[in-house]
């Protein structure tokens, strides 16, 4: 069964399916932690959610607005600092990281940092914070991010935090650890994922509603396709349910849609 | 000591200043106004994910160069326009890095090395416009990011509780304080609650920051207010929101700096101007989480 939902709604509840029980994943505020309080609260109650700041396997009560807030470690297993979670993810304990930026390329480069001149941009973002570091240390990257031309660019002005760099192989040339890097991309259009032989993106599901088309038009760069391009599931009327009621009651996230 | 004491003694024009807690979570405020109120120039800057308290800096223009991990945002809230304008305008200096990255070069200093490593950044812009190197491993061959140790001059770092000789005791994420009070060359506590140093001989365990590092201790109930003190009380929202919406138009914001810093004698007279201890109270409910 499927109910009604918003864009916000789909992406969070797609994001959520891809969570594995048992599984550790490193997030951020917003969407991605509204993802993984749900598929916590849903399929994958052994999932541990990690912040960069300290806060481990935290009972999430209520959405955290930094991710070194209190709640980030309300009734966890472990409040340690910063420098543990990310030796943590250096030791190749963190399956999953959550990110996303400004502007994403073909090969999954992020730039959270700046666009124009760097010494004196036409916008500054916050920067890296932690998402470099994890975008370079856990096995398996997911960014959220909405679909447009601008954000969809042939290469970032700014390569803040590594997807592939400039395609296969670079990732280790450049001294990362070997087999990491992006595995999904959720938008508001589609999931997309990367080529196993040219780490290119390509287009995996679309979501309902959304054609083939539509996601090119919205893409600065030339996407490849995946043998075979499915819908997207909408969420089930259970998770949507959990999601209003449980993880974001005050439509912190999901009213953004 | 009282924080202005603190910043007249300890806190010079042109020192390397770093801040403990993370985003708007265990900040020393008290500490940070006065800095506002001294009118501090050309200072250096340690920007792990630095919300509010890089917030207050750029307000007072304190600020002319900073290794900036995270800056100009507010995190969830939303991005502060005043940071953005001052970063934008060219008036700082900044140097790229990672907040993982930051704290190695603390760890580094605070072991008494020159440098520490990480497996991060490699093949990025962060790494490109930070002063890493990449080294190669003499063992094994494999690439690192070798990052310089970073001594700031003085750091801030506000807690639950010490003793007048600054023993002291975090609840909560450490985040990277343990590393930052060992890095230091001057070290200021401030410190929610002052406890007999007989407290702390009977749980010596719990002493993240010993007194040998410590140069002075603020007694500042409240210090981290508009931010979140675990198991104290949480973020004063509203009041935060009230900062990015009056920095939007500078003539507003000025005169919001005037009332909220400049005319204010010190941080019990901005406590009481944000609605004293009938608005602190909701925030103790509100971080215990008590709905």
């Amino acid at each position: 069964m499927s109910a009604s939902y918003n864009m916000m709604e789909m992406m969070i509840c797609a994001a959520a399916r891809i969570l594995q029980d048992g599984k550790t994943v490193a997030v951020g505020t917003g969407a991605p932690c509204a993802a993984a309080m749900l598929a916590q609260k849903t399929h994958a109650p052994n999932l541990v959610i990690a912040f960069e700041a300290g806060g481990l396997a935290p009972r999430l009560r209520k959405m955290p607005i930094s991710v070194g807030d209190s709640r980030t470690f309300f009734q966890a297993n472990c409040a340690a600092g910063m420098a543990e979670m990310m030796t943590t993810c250096a030791r190749g304990m963190v399956d999953y990281a959550f990110l996303g930026g400004a502007q994403i390329d073909k090969y999954g480069n992020l730039n959270s940092t700046s666009v124009g001149d760097y010494n004196k941009p036409k916008v500054r973002f916050p920067g890296s914070g932690g998402a470099n570091d994890f975008a370079s240390l856990c096995w398996r990257t997911m960014i959220m991010t909405m679909h447009n031309r601008s954000r969809f660019v042939e290469k970032v002005e700014f390569l803040t935090s590594p997807g592939y760099l400039d395609g296969a192989g670079a990732r280790e040339e450049a001294g990362l650890p070997p087999n990491t890097g992006p595995y999904k991309i959720i938008t508001d259009l589609a999931i997309l994922g990367f080529d196993p032989e040219s780490k290119a993106m390509r287009v995996e599901s679309v979501h309902p509603g959304v054609t083939l088309e539509t996601v090119r038009e919205n893409t600065g760069f030339e996407l490849l396709e995946a043998p075979e391009i499915t819908q997207t599931s909408p969420p089930q009327t259970d998770a949507l349910e959990v999601l209003r009621r449980e993880v974001d009651p005050e439509g912190y996230i999901i009213k953004r849609a | 000591m009282s924080a202005k004491e603190a910043v007249e003694r300890f806190i010079p024009d042109g020192s390397y200043l770093a801040i403990g807690g993370f985003g708007a979570n265990r900040i020393p405020t008290a500490v940070l106004h006065e800095i506002l109120r001294a009118r501090r120039k050309d200072m250096a800057f340690l920007g792990h994910t630095s919300t509010h308290d890089f917030q207050l800096l750029c307000a007072g223009h304190c600020l002319d160069r900073v290794d900036a991990a995270y800056i100009v945002g507010l995190e969830a809230r939303g991005l502060s326009a005043n940071a953005r304008r001052v970063v934008q305008s060219g008036e700082v200096e900044l140097c790229e890095w990672t907040n993982h990255a930051l704290s190695v070069r603390l760890s580094a200093a605070a072991a008494g090395l020159s440098y520490g490593l990480v497996r991060s950044m490699l093949g990025t812009d962060t790494f490109a416009r930070s002063a890493a190197k990449v080294v190669t491993c003499p063992f094994t061959g494999k690439k690192y990011a070798a990052l310089p140790a970073l001594w700031p001059d003085v750091s801030v770092i506000h807690v639950h509780e010490a003793d007048i000789f600054g023993n002291a005791r975090i609840k909560g994420i450490s985040i990277a304080d343990l590393e930052l009070a060992r890095a230091s060359k001057r070290l200021i506590i401030t410190a929610e609650r002052l406890v007999d140093n007989l407290a702390i001989r009977q749980d010596p365990d719990r002493t993240a920051i010993p007194y040998y590092l410590v140069d002075a201790v603020v007694h500042t109930p409240f210090g981290s207010y508009p931010g979140n003190m675990p198991y104290e009380y949480f973020s004063d929202e509203d009041h935060l929101r009230e900062w990015l919406t009056a920095e939007k138009d500078p003539e507003e914001f000025a005169r919001f700096l005037d009332k909220y810093i400049y005319q204010v004698a010190d941080f019990n007279e901005y406590l009481q101007l944000c609605g004293g201890l009938d608005r602190l109270r909701e925030l103790r409910e509100m971080e215990c989480l008590a709905d």
